[in-house]
């Protein structure tokens, strides 16, 4: 049991990051600290796919330009996994034009509802269904 | 015009600089870090700090929005493009080697530089897009409306 | 743990500096403040990225996450307001409570997931290795992760160009791009 946890320690605390950011999303009524906690939340899960994509020793996978054009590529060298990278890299920019359409849907429900507290929201909300009469 | 004299020269200096090293990461990035993504965020950024420094007029003297409009469409219609042309030369869609009629690594090289150059606008136009986009609006009244 | 090399104990750093800045934003209730401290999360995740050997990852990070990401989150807080409310005793409790579900749930799984830093787990021995020793033949350019993002898996990156283009629509489509059409918006 401990074997594993300690093996596997980086990933633990990364969870434990993403906890973080879950508890931010879940206990704030403020939409925009709540999309600060979706993006802790995100970045935490980015940081557990790099983490998994590391081999100790390994560096980024870059050949050098010499040994690439005259065929003298090291058969022993060591490089971190590109797969995770690759997913990632496209994941963080769709991840920030995501957020950006979070953003935008809040400063609209701020210009029509004054307010951006989900309490105040659902107060208003039931008030108006009150008014109509239902 | 923002007041602060430090903040603008500054800013002068390394606006130039920040595009340059956008399009090194772009057009570097088959030897070293960097990219379509990278760099159209940071070629973004420049125009970002254009805009913070002097102004939302300024920057939309120099970058109007509808390049923005007009690049988000473009960047994707680059990308999807290079697909219909492999296709049209004989291979798969997105298979860039029948790209070079003698089949090397050419054709490999043209359909990456081509691909990227599609993210990089397209990138890039969806920053600026969403920054004018966020920059347009003020603040309204407090309060609700109704 | 074999083979272990200096970027660990960067790591163990990393991860302080992380949960710090993590917990300092839970309990912060100034915008201005969050939103800041998001930029810097985000800037020594980047780092982190680069000594786990994720250049590339690293730099779109940096400019993503703390460039970007921060100015619209300055820019929707200043729209909005700046301040949170403080969070009520029954919220925090259901959050604890969902927290410790979703975390009981994750650490069950976390025996399932390879050791850490291990060259000869399913995870890097399967396609992620294969596109590296495939690239000087087939792709003949120096970067692995340019190749597998432009040509091996070009389909998918064309996918999330889309998701971008659909994001931007979005948002123009939300709040009105050029900046004109204000007044007329208001006349309804």
């Amino acid at each position: 049991m401990v074997e594993i946890v300690a093996e596997r320690f980086t990933y633990a605390v990364i969870l434990v990051l993403m906890m973080v950011g879950l508890y931010a999303v879940i206990a704030t009524g403020n939409l925009v600290k709540r999309m600060v906690g979706l993006s802790i939340f995100q970045t935490s899960v980015f940081l557990l796919y790099i983490a998994t994509a590391k081999v100790f020793g390994g560096g980024p996978a870059i050949f050098d330009y010499d040994d690439l054009a005259y065929g003298t590529i090291p058969e022993d060298a060591i490089y971190a996994n590109p797969l995770p990278h690759v997913l990632i890299l496209t994941a963080i920019v769709v991840g920030v034009a995501t957020l950006a359409m979070g953003l935008a849907l809040v400063v609209r429900i701020r210009e029509i509802y004054g307010t951006i507290e989900d309490d105040e929201l659902s107060e208003i909300d039931h008030d108006d269904e009150l008014k109509k009469g239902v | 015009m923002s007041p602060y004299v430090v903040l603008r020269v500054v800013s002068k200096l390394l606006i130039p600089l920040i595009f340059l090293f956008g399009f090194y990461v772009h057009f570097h990035g088959e030897y070293s870090p960097g990219g379509g993504f990278a760099a159209g965020v940071v070629v973004g950024v420049g125009v970002i700090l254009y805009a913070l420094i002097f102004g939302m007029e300024a920057a939309r003297k120099a970058a109007p929005p509808y390049w923005a409009r007009v690049g988000m469409a473009l960047g994707a219609l680059i990308f999807a493009g290079v697909g219909f042309v492999s296709l049209f030369m004989g291979g798969n869609y997105l298979d860039y080697t029948v790209l070079d009629p003698n089949h090397t690594y050419l054709g490999q090289h043209i359909g990456i530089v081509a691909v990227e150059f599609g993210v990089l606008v397209s990138v890039t136009a969806v920053i600026i897009a969403i920054f004018y986009g966020f920059a347009g609006r003020e603040r309204t009244g407090d309060g609700a409306e109704d | 743990m074999t083979g272990a090399d200096i970027t660990q104990y960067f790591d163990y750093l990393f991860m302080v500096m992380l949960l710090f800045i993590g917990l300092t934003i839970i309990r912060l209730q100034n915008l201005f403040a969050v939103v800041m401290l998001t930029g810097v999360y985000s800037l020594i995740a980047a780092a982190w990225f680069v000594s786990l050997g994720a250049a590339d990852v690293a730099i779109t990070e940096a400019a993503v996450g703390a460039g970007i990401s921060t100015v619209l989150l300055l820019a929707a807080m200043l729209l909005t307001a700046g301040e949170a409310k403080p969070t009520s005793a029954f919220r925090h409790w259901a959050a604890l409570v969902v927290m410790a579900a979703a975390g009981v749930a994750v650490f069950y799984a976390l025996g399932d997931l390879p050791v850490y830093g291990a060259a000869d787990t399913p995870a890097n021995t399967g396609p992620g290795m294969a596109y590296i020793e495939r690239t000087p033949d087939e792709i003949n350019i120096p970067n692995v992760v340019t190749a597998v993002l432009a040509s091996y898996r070009g389909f998918d990156t064309m996918g999330e160009v889309f998701v971008v283009f659909a994001a931007g629509v979005g948002v123009a489509l939300l709040l009105n791009l050029s900046g004109r059409g204000r007044r007329e918006e208001d006349g309804e």
